[in-house]
C-alpha cells in the first residue's frame, strides 16, 4: 500500500474511532471515487497520451530525445530560470503574507487584488508589457541599446517575464492559511520575549509549512512549464533563449513527435520532486513530534 | 500611504532590496556577449530570423554557406537560427531582435520592419534577384486517401458541404497566400481568365462584380471551415492526426513535407489548376550588420541562396528553385502549374493587406456574416 | 484613524515596505507600460477593437466559460482535496504528486494531448460523438482546457486548509450529537471557505488569460470559439500594438473588478464567520 508509515498524517485520521460506521465508509468509497474519475478524465488521460506518444518508438528512440545539444541548452535555461525565480517569489511571499495576514490596515483587499492581477493577466499580455518597457520602441529601449544591454530576447527578459507571471503563487497560498491561522501563538510568544525572526521561525513557519511547500511548488512547477509570456520575450533562438516549453513547440512543429513528448515527460519528474519534498516535511514534522 | 512601526526591522529590509536588486542587476548583465563575439576575426555569428516551415531547410543550407565561406575566407560561421510565425519574428526584429538577415513567408512582414522599426532600406526589395526572394511555392491541397470527396479545384472545395482546414488569415502568414489563392482562382475566372481587366478603368463595374463573386466564393470556402488553427503546421496536423475535415489548403513545400514525415498511405496530394506564386522573401537588417560589423557575411549568406548549391538544397526541401537547371532537375516534383503573381491580382500585399485582412476588410466580412 | 490597527507583533514596516516595492517593481511598472500604451491610441481606434462584435462576443466566451470551469474546479478540487488529505488508499500520494502537473505541462501540450483525447478519434472522443456530443473544437471544449489548467489551484488551496481543521472541535461537535451535515456547515466550511474562494478566485483568474492550451481545442472560429487572447494575438500581427494594448487593459480592467469584489466579499465574510476567533 502505497504512503505507508510516512503518511501518519493521513492515515491516523483516517482510523479515528467513531468514525468507522457505514455511512463513513460509503462517503469515503464515494469521495474517492469521483476524485479518480475526475482526475482520470481531465490529467490522468492527457498525461497518459503523453507517455504513450514519447514511448511510442521504443526506449532507444525515448532516450535519443535527449541527446540533442538544443535540447540541453533549453533544460539547463530552464532550470537557470526557475532558479533566480521561485526564491525570489518565495521570499516575497512569506513577506507579503506576513503584512497582510498579520495586521489590519486600510486596503487591504484593495492590496490583495493587486497580487492577485498576474495571474489574471493573458500571458501574451505579460511578454507584451516587458516589449513596451524595454523593446527597441520602448521606453528604456534606445536607452539599452546604446549601452549595449539586452534585457528582451536575452535571459533577463525570459526571468522578467517568468517572475511576473509566478509572482502570486506562494503569497496567495500563505495569506489564507495564516489569516485562518490567527495571531494568538505568535502574540503569546512575543509577548514572553521572543524576537521577531524567532516568532517567525520557530512559531509561524512550522504552522504554514504546507502551504508553503505547496506554493513553491505551485511556483517552480509554472516557472517551469510558463509558454505564452516567455515565448513573446525569447526570440526563440535555437540552443540560446529557447526554454523548454518554447524547444517542445519547436521539435512538435518539427514533426519530432516523439522528441517533443519526451522532453514534455521530463516535467512530470516534478510530480517526484513533490513527492520527495512532501515525504521529507513529513517526516521532519513526525520527527519533531516524537521528540 | 505611511509605513509606520519603523522599529529595529529596518537593515534587515535593507538586506532583502539589496539582494533583490544584485540579483536583477545580475540577470542584467548576462544578455550582451553577442556584440562581444562579432569583433574577434577568426569567427563570426550571424542570427537568421525565419518562419516556421523552413528549419529542415536551413539546417542543411547553414552546413553548406560555413563551408563555402570557410573556403573563401578561412573565417569560421555559425548561423543560429529562430522560426516563429512570420508576423511575430517580424514584430520581434521591430522591438530589438538582432537578426542579421530576415527570411520570412510575405514581403508585409518585411515592410512592416521597415516602416515601423526603420532597421533596413526602403528599397530593401530590390537588392536581390526575383524581388529578393530566392525560392518560390505555391499553395496546393492535400485530401485523405483516395480523394473520396473527389477534390480536384478551387471549385470543388467551395462544394456545400466539404469541409476545408486552413490556419487563420489573421495570425499567419501561410495563411495568407492560401486565402488570396482562393479569391485570385474566383476573380480571373470571372474575368475570362486574365487579370488584365483589373487595369483597365472602362471594366471597372464588371471588376466590382467580379471582385463579389470572388468574395462569395471565398466565403463559402471559409464558412464550412470547422477549424482555424493558429499556424500552418497546427492546421497540418489538425486535418492529418485529429482527422477532421475533407482537404487542407496548405503551402506547396508543406503539404510535401507533411505527405513524406506522416506517410502517404493517410492522404495525396492534389494541385488545383491555378494558384498563387508565393514568393517567401529574404533581407539583410542594416541596423544589426552595420553595428556588427556583419554586412560583408551577411550579404554572401543571402546571394549563396541564389547560387545552383543553395537552390539545390532549397528544392530538395521542397521549394520551387528560381534556378532553371536546379528546376529541371526537379521536374518530377514540381509539375508545372499556371500561377498568378500578387501584383497581378490583388496590386502589392499593401493593397491585398488593407483590402482583405485589416479591419472590416474582406475576411471580417466574411467571418462577421457567419451564424 | 489610523492607516494601521495597532499590534504587537513586529515586522509590519519591513514586510510591507518589501511587498509593496516588489510588487511595484515586478507588476505595477510593466502594468502602467500597457495602461500608458492604451492611453497613446487614438480613441476611436480603441473603442472600435475594444467594442467591436468579435471583441464581445470573446468577453462572453472567455469570462463565461472560466467562470463555469473555477465552479467546476471549486466543487471538484474541494472533493479531490478532501480525499487526499481526509483517506488512505494505494496511490494516494502519486496521485497528490500528479495534482501540479496541469502547472508543470507546457500549456501548448495540455492543449494538444486534451485535444488528442477529446477529439472525434480520441480515447474519449470516439464513444462520445455517437451521441452528439462533441466536445474538441466547441465551448465544451474550452471549459475542459480552462478546468485543467485551474485545478492544482482549487486542491492546493484547500489541502493545507482541511489539514488543519480542528479534528478535536468536530469530535466534540459530534459526541455532542450534532449531525454530519451540521458539522460539516458550521464547522469545516467556514474554516475552508477563505482557502476555496481564494483557489475559486485564482482558478477563474488564470482561465480568463489562458491562450496556450485553448487554441488547440477551440477551433478558433469568428463569435463562436474565439477567445479574447486570440483577438489579442491577432491585433499583435497586424502590428496593432494600440489595438492590443487596449483589449490587455479592458480584460485586466474586468478582471480586477471581479477579483476585487471577490476579495472584498470574502474579507466581509471572514469578520462575520471567524471574527469571533480572532
Amino acid at each position: 500500500m502505497a504512503g505507508h508509515g510516512s503518511s501518519a498524517h493521513a492515515a491516523e485520521l483516517a482510523s479515528r474511532p467513531g468514525r468507522d460506521g457505514l455511512m463513513s465508509a460509503l462517503a469515503r468509497w464515494a469521495f474517492i471515487s469521483v476524485s479518480l474519475a475526475f482526475l482520470a478524465a481531465l490529467l490522468f488521460a492527457p498525461l497518459a497520451t503523453v507517455f504513450v506518444t514519447a514511448f511510442s518508438r521504443g526506449l532507444g528512440d525515448y532516450f535519443a530525445s535527449f541527446s540533442d545539444s538544443d535540447t540541453a541548452a533549453a533544460i539547463k535555461l530552464t532550470l537557470i530560470t526557475a532558479a533566480i525565480v521561485v526564491p525570489l517569489n518565495t521570499i516575497f511571499g512569506l513577506a507579503a503574507s506576513w503584512a497582510i495576514a498579520k495586521f489590519d490596515f486600510k486596503g487591504k483587499s484593495f492590496l490583495i487584488t493587486l497580487i492577485d492581477l498576474p495571474i489574471a493577466v493573458s500571458p501574451v499580455i505579460s511578454g507584451l508589457v516587458y516589449v513596451l518597457l524595454f523593446g527597441l520602441q520602448g521606453w528604456f529601449g534606445a536607452w539599452l541599446q546604446e549601452h549595449d544591454i539586452s534585457i528582451i530576447f536575452a535571459l533577463p527578459g525570459i526571468v522578467l517575464a517568468t517572475l511576473f507571471v509566478t509572482f502570486p503563487y506562494v503569497a496567495r497560498e500563505l495569506i489564507p492559511l495564516m489569516e485562518q491561522l490567527g495571531n494568538d501563538e505568535e502574540e503569546a510568544a512575543i509577548t514572553l520575549g521572543a524576537g521577531g525572526w524567532m516568532t517567525f521561525f520557530r512559531v509561524t513557519l512550522p504552522k504554514i509549512r504546507w502551504g508553503l511547500v505547496y506554493g513553491v511548488i505551485l511556483c517552480n512547477a509554472r516557472a517551469m512549464g510558463e509558454f505564452g509570456a516567455v515565448s513573446v520575450v525569447s526570440g526563440h533562438i535555437r540552443g540560446l533563449t529557447n526554454t523548454m516549453p518554447l524547444h517542445i513547440e519547436i521539435l512538435y512543429n518539427e514533426y519530432a513527435f516523439v522528441s517533443a513528448f519526451a522532453v514534455a515527460s521530463l516535467l512530470t519528474l516534478l510530480a517526484v520532486v513533490t513527492l520527495v519534498i512532501k515525504t521529507l516535511v513529513e517526516w521532519r514534522t513526525g520527527y519533531r513530534r516524537r521528540r | 500611504m505611511t509605513t509606520p512601526n519603523m522599529t529595529p526591522s529596518l537593515s534587515p529590509l535593507r538586506a532583502l532590496l539589496l539582494a533583490a536588486a544584485s540579483v536583477l542587476l545580475l540577470a542584467g548583465c548576462g544578455g550582451s556577449d553577442s556584440a562581444a563575439s562579432a569583433g574577434a576575426a577568426k569567427r563570426v555569428e550571424l542570427l537568421n530570423v525565419s518562419y516556421d516551415p523552413t528549419r529542415e531547410f536551413y539546417r542543411e543550407f547553414n552546413a553548406s554557406f560555413a563551408r563555402y565561406w570557410q573556403e573563401k575566407t578561412g573565417q569560421e560561421v555559425a548561423v543560429k537560427q529562430s522560426h516563429g510565425g512570420s508576423g511575430q519574428q517580424a514584430r520581434a526584429v521591430i522591438d530589438g531582435l538582432d537578426a542579421d538577415v530576415v527570411t520570412l513567408a510575405l514581403a508585409y512582414d518585411i515592410d512592416s520592419i521597415q516602416k515601423i522599426g526603420k532597421r533596413l532600406g526602403a528599397d530593401w526589395q530590390t537588392r536581390l534577384p526575383n524581388n529578393s526572394s530566392p525560392y518560390t511555392s505555391t499553395i496546393v491541397f492535400l485530401v485523405r486517401k483516395g480523394n473520396p470527396k473527389g477534390i480536384h479545384d478551387w471549385a470543388d472545395v467551395a462544394r456545400p458541404g466539404i469541409e476545408g482546414v486552413a490556419p487563420n488569415p489573421k495570425t499567419g502568414g501561410g495563411a495568407r497566400w492560401i486565402y488570396l489563392a482562393a479569391w485570385g482562382y474566383a476573380l480571373q475566372r470571372e474575368l475570362g481568365g486574365s487579370f488584365d481587366k483589373l487595369q483597365d478603368p472602362a471594366a471597372a463595374a464588371e471588376v466590382a462584380r467580379a471582385q463579389q463573386v470572388a468574395e462569395q466564393f471565398v466565403g463559402q470556402i471559409y464558412r464550412q471551415m470547422p477549424v482555424l488553427d493558429s499556424g500552418a503546421r497546427g492546421s497540418t496536423n489538425t486535418f492529418v492526426q485529429r482527422g477532421i475535415g475533407d482537404v487542407l489548403l496548405a503551402w506547396e513545400n508543406e503539404a510535401m513535407l507533411a505527405l513524406k514525415e506522416m506517410g502517404p498511405d493517410s492522404v495525396e496530394l492534389v494541385r488545383p489548376s491555378m494558384s498563387i506564386l508565393a514568393e517567401p522573401p529574404v533581407a539583410i537588417v542594416d541596423t544589426v550588420v552595420d553595428r556588427k560589423g556583419t554586412r560583408q557575411v551577411a550579404e554572401a549568406y543571402l546571394q549563396h541562396l541564389f547560387t545552383p548549391e543553395g537552390q539545390q538544397i532549397a528544392a530538395k526541401y521542397f521549394y520551387r528553385p528560381r534556378d532553371a537547371a536546379a528546376l529541371e532537375q526537379y521536374k518530377a516534383q514540381f509539375p508545372d502549374m499556371q500561377m498568378f503573381t500578387i501584383d497581378a491580382a490583388f496590386g502589392g500585399w499593401q493593397k491585398a493587406q488593407a483590402d482583405h485582412f485589416a479591419d472590416d476588410g474582406s475576411f471580417d466580412r466574411i467571418s462577421l456574416g457567419r451564424r | 484613524m489610523a492607516f494601521r490597527q495597532p499590534s504587537i507583533l513586529p515586522g509590519f514596516g519591513l514586510t510591507f515596505g518589501f511587498t509593496t516595492f516588489f510588487l511595484g517593481a515586478i507588476v505595477l511598472l510593466p502594468l502602467t507600460a500597457l495602461v500608458v500604451r492604451t492611453a497613446m491610441t487614438d480613441w476611436n481606434h480603441v473603442l472600435e477593437v475594444v467594442f467591436s462584435a468579435r471583441a464581445l462576443a470573446s468577453y462572453r466566451l472567455s469570462f463565461g466559460a472560466s467562470l463555469l470551469a473555477a465552479s467546476i474546479n471549486a466543487v471538484f478540487g474541494f472533493i479531490i482535496a478532501w480525499t487526499l488529505v481526509r483517506y488512505d488508499f494505494p496511490g494516494r500520494k502519486i496521485i497528490d504528486a500528479l495534482i501540479d502537473m496541469p502547472f508543470a505541462l507546457p500549456t501548448a501540450v495540455s492543449g494538444i494531448a486534451l485535444t488528442a483525447v477529446f477529439a472525434h478519434n480520441g480515447w474519449f472522443g470516439q464513444y462520445l460523438e455517437p451521441f452528439g456530443i462533441k466536445i474538441a473544437y466547441t465551448w465544451i471544449g474550452i471549459v475542459i482546457a480552462l478546468t485543467l489548467i485551474g485545478l492544482p489551484f482549487v486542491v492546493r488551496s484547500v489541502q493545507p486548509a482541511l489539514a488543519e481543521v480542528q479534528r478535536d472541535l468536530e469530535d466534540a461537535a459530534e459526541t455532542l450529537g450534532a449531525g454530519r451535515f451540521y458539522v460539516f456547515r458550521r464547522i469545516i466550511l467556514p474554516t475552508v471557505l477563505p482557502a476555496l474562494a481564494t483557489g475559486f478566485t485564482m482558478a477563474f483568474a488564470r482561465a480568463v488569460g489562458e491562450y496556450g492550451s485553448v487554441i488547440f481545442i477551440a477551433g478558433n472560429l469568428p463569435l463562436k470559439t474565439e477567445i479574447t487572447p486570440l483577438l489579442i494575438v491577432i491585433r499583435l500581427e497586424e502590428f496593432d500594438y494600440g489595438g492590443a494594448a487596449a483589449l490587455g487593459f479592458v480584460m485586466l480592467l474586468i478582471s480586477f473588478v471581479m477579483l476585487l469584489t471577490i476579495n472584498l466579499l470574502q474579507a466581509w465574510g471572514r469578520r462575520r464567520l471567524v471574527g469571533d476567533r480572532r
